[in-house]
């Protein structure tokens, strides 16, 4: 017993004796859940192939990955944040304010948003208009906004199903979230009467609506469930799961790969990591994950990435964003605001 | 007022009914929570169980110059698709460890592509006809087979299924359960005796024990953000490790073990310390010498079930940043680790169907530990437990 106490404490005393600085071999990476599959088959590739240990990676969302990122400069802050949608002006600011300032914006390809159903519906072709009014929180009837009326899609048109309109989506903290806002309710409320010419993105919190995590998987378990309700997720997971989910064609375009890279199909949007600078010679291991990853190897045409639902962007802009990434190019306020 | 022997009589056969009616009702909530528990296991295993085989193949394998710059020239063109590209890529690592390898050739079992392992299950694959057709051929000559799979138990993480295991997991949760034992268990005995042995009872130690009870309903992601404002943003440890992780469980399993530990103080009778001190002990040498030792068995049991709840815990660990991807095995309790509640949670996000079988396998690994954890609460329950 008295022995047990001694080695117990003594093993407490020497855990809380353990400094915070110590010198950090392991990359640290954070961010979104729709980029994670890519960066993680990327750490891995870099762990198993080089003398550095496998990078951590934590799905956090991109809105979460920036929180942690722009923390500030130091051991314990990641070291590259992961987004499926560009950095916010005041995302950037509170990285300066924090004292991180010297970031490189790192491109790597497209992803499409799917709005998919169950593959026991058959097919369906949807417009941006109808999608945004089936879960804008607020929709303009007779020219006046109310709280949206709509419980079934043929209420919205009459050509639709008669089904009542359930959407499993991401959160808030989802930069897919931020993609369909954008894409989708922005795009189709802008020029609708009622609106006021600006773009709408609040979305119904009435139970039409189910925000469902982080996890794409989920949502696909729930539409097979619930063969009435539609799920909105990245692309990669439509691919894989052709068996179980059918992507609506949206605006006539169905999701497929060449549609999306061409940008044909309407919602599509590149996925970005961010990288701290000034980690650079603390952590060694960002600099050769980040020739890795801006590699022909993983994100060309025949590249690894590919395979796992990762759609190319063209071959100029993949050299030039490969140059861009190499010299360290310093993201500029001026550059977000394009 | 008299009752006659008839009205009792009748009011006794309906009080028999309802005492049959009782038992047939708890007997039904048991057989009820019994298929949900049989229903569940049953489906874990038939998820679970073909993850535990893996396919492998014999091929002939060159190791050359140029096997070493492109790993995909070890094998012949008609296989290329079906070896595992996790296997292919430590070829130059082998090659360099192994300088005698240079210029053979080599017949030897390889691991296989996880589709060419759904495949060879009978489950769906993507393979294209061309490969079915070699792959058909392989099973013919035996040269495509399921073997036992050593991953599963041997490495960590991976993006390529068949190399995913619960290796650097089940280190994750060792290092994280030692630390939180070495933790938890010291401070919650201290002060288990402290209040059972030692205090007055008056109002400040009335509303301790009132926050201790409270504080083990607390919801676990409580704790979580404790730990991260505490550990990693005050005291400045490093995230994910199993150090933060070990203290945040720690943290949560504290009031189970002084809840527990009290009772089996008290369990010990008054009878044994006025003996004690009657003999002249001193108020250490009762504690020490008898009160501990006896209620040992309570304490053990209640630490263990404090532990095993830890072990299953997750949300806590979402915010301390165990959740991740971390192949790698942790050496230490200050490196990057991960659980393995929480890798069974990872590969549960995964959308390939090799990685449902090994959702299932790790939560079949992990409910095994579980009940023996709990079998060897009972059993040490059992064997020391004294009765005055």
């Amino acid at each position: 017993m008295q022995a047990f106490l001694k080695t117990g404490i003594a093993v407490a005393v020497m855990a809380a004796s353990i400094s915070a600085a110590q010198a950090r071999e392991q990359l640290r990476i954070v961010g979104s859940s729709t980029v994670y599959p890519f960066s993680s088959y990327v750490a891995e590739e870099l762990g198993a192939t080089s003398d550095f240990p496998t990078p951590v990676i934590e799905s956090t969302g991109s809105g979460g990955g920036m929180k942690l990122f722009c923390e500030g400069v130091g051991d314990n802050t990641p070291d590259i944040s992961n987004a499926s949608r560009r950095m916010k002006v005041s995302e950037f600011e509170r990285c300066a304010d924090n004292g991180v300032t010297d970031i490189t914006e790192a491109k790597i390809g497209f992803d499409g948003i799917a709005f998919a159903q169950s593959v026991d519906n058959g097919d369906i072709n949807l417009t941006r208009e109808q999608i945004a009014m089936a879960v804008a929180a607020q929709v303009p009837v007779d020219g006046k906004l109310v709280d949206n009326p709509y419980m079934k899609w043929s209420d919205i048109d009459k050509s639709l199903p008669d089904r009542k309109i359930t959407v499993y989506g991401p959160p808030s903290t989802s930069g897919t979230r931020d993609a369909f806002e954008e894409l989708v309710m922005e795009v189709a409320t802008e020029d609708m009467e009622g609106y006021g010419g600006e773009g709408y993105t609040n979305i119904r919190q009435d139970g039409h609506y189910i925000a469902s995590g982080e996890n794409d998987n989920l949502i696909i378990q729930k539409l097979t469930e619930n063969t009435a309700a539609f799920g909105i997720f990245g692309y990669s997971f439509l691919e894989e799961n052709a068996d179980k989910v059918v992507g609506a064609s949206i605006d006539g375009v169905e999701p497929e790969a060449d549609a999306i890279s061409s940008g044909e199909y309407p919602v599509s949007r590149s996925l970005f990591y961010y990288v701290k600078n000034q980690h650079k010679d603390d952590v060694p291991a960002q600099e050769a994950y980040n020739t890795l990853f801006m590699s022909e190897k993983m994100i060309g045409e025949l590249g690894y990435l590919k395979g796992i639902g990762l759609i190319p962007l063209p071959k100029a802009e993949r050299e030039a964003l490969r140059q861009q990434v190499e010299s360290r190019t310093q993201l500029t306020l001026a550059d977000l605001k394009k | 007022m008299s009752h006659s022997f008839d009205d009792i009589s009748a009011q006794l056969k309906g009080r028999h009914r309802r005492t049959r009616r009782l038992k047939m009702m708890s007997m039904g909530a048991l057989a009820l929570a019994a298929s949900f528990l049989l229903v569940f296991i049953g489906d874990m295993v038939m998820r679970g169980y073909p993850a535990f085989q893996q396919a492998e193949l014999n091929v002939p394998v060159t190791y050359s110059e140029q096997s070493r710059e492109i790993p995909l020239a070890a094998v012949e063109e008609d296989v290329r698709s079906l070896v595992s590209r996790g296997w292919l890529r430590q070829l130059p690592r082998a090659m360099k460890a192994d300088p005698t390898l240079m210029g053979q050739t080599i017949d030897s079992w390889v691991i296989s592509d996880d589709q060419v392992d759904q495949y060879l299950k009978g489950h769906k694959s993507h393979l294209k006809p061309k490969e079915q057709q070699v792959l058909d051929r392989m099973i013919e000559n035996g040269t495509a087979e399921l073997k036992f799979n050593v991953n599963f138990f041997t490495t960590g993480d991976s993006k390529l299924p068949e190399y995913a295991g619960i290796w650097s997991a089940a280190m994750g949760t060792i290092l994280t359960l030692l630390v939180t034992l070495a933790f938890a268990f010291p401070v919650g005995v201290m002060t288990a005796v402290y209040l059972e042995e030692f205090a007055p009872d008056n109002r400040l130690t009335q509303a301790i024990e009132i926050n201790i009870n409270n504080l083990a309903a607390v919801p676990s992601i409580l704790f979580g953000l404790l730990g991260l404002a505490i550990f990693i943003n005050f005291f400045g440890m490093p995230r994910s490790s199993p150090l933060v992780g070990g203290l945040t469980l720690g943290l949560m399993t504290l009031p189970v073990i002084i809840i527990t530990t009290r009772s089996a103080l008290r369990s010990v009778p008054d009878t044994i310390r006025q003996a004690a001190f009657g003999v002249g002990c001193s108020q250490w040498q009762v504690v020490r010498d008898h009160v501990l030792p006896l209620s040992l068995p309570g304490i053990l049991t209640g630490s263990i079930i404090g532990l095993a709840q830890a072990m299953g815990e997750t949300a806590p660990l979402i915010i301390i940043g165990m959740v991740a991807f971390i192949p790698d095995a942790p050496e230490s309790i200050t490196q990057a680790a991960t659980v393995l509640p929480a890798q069974i949670f990872t590969w549960a996000g995964e959308p390939e169907q090799a990685y449902v079988e090994r959702t299932a396998a790790g939560i079949l690994v992990l409910l095994s530990v579980l009940i023996f954890l709990n079998a060897a609460a009972v059993m040490l329950r059992k064997k020391f437990e004294r009765r005055w």
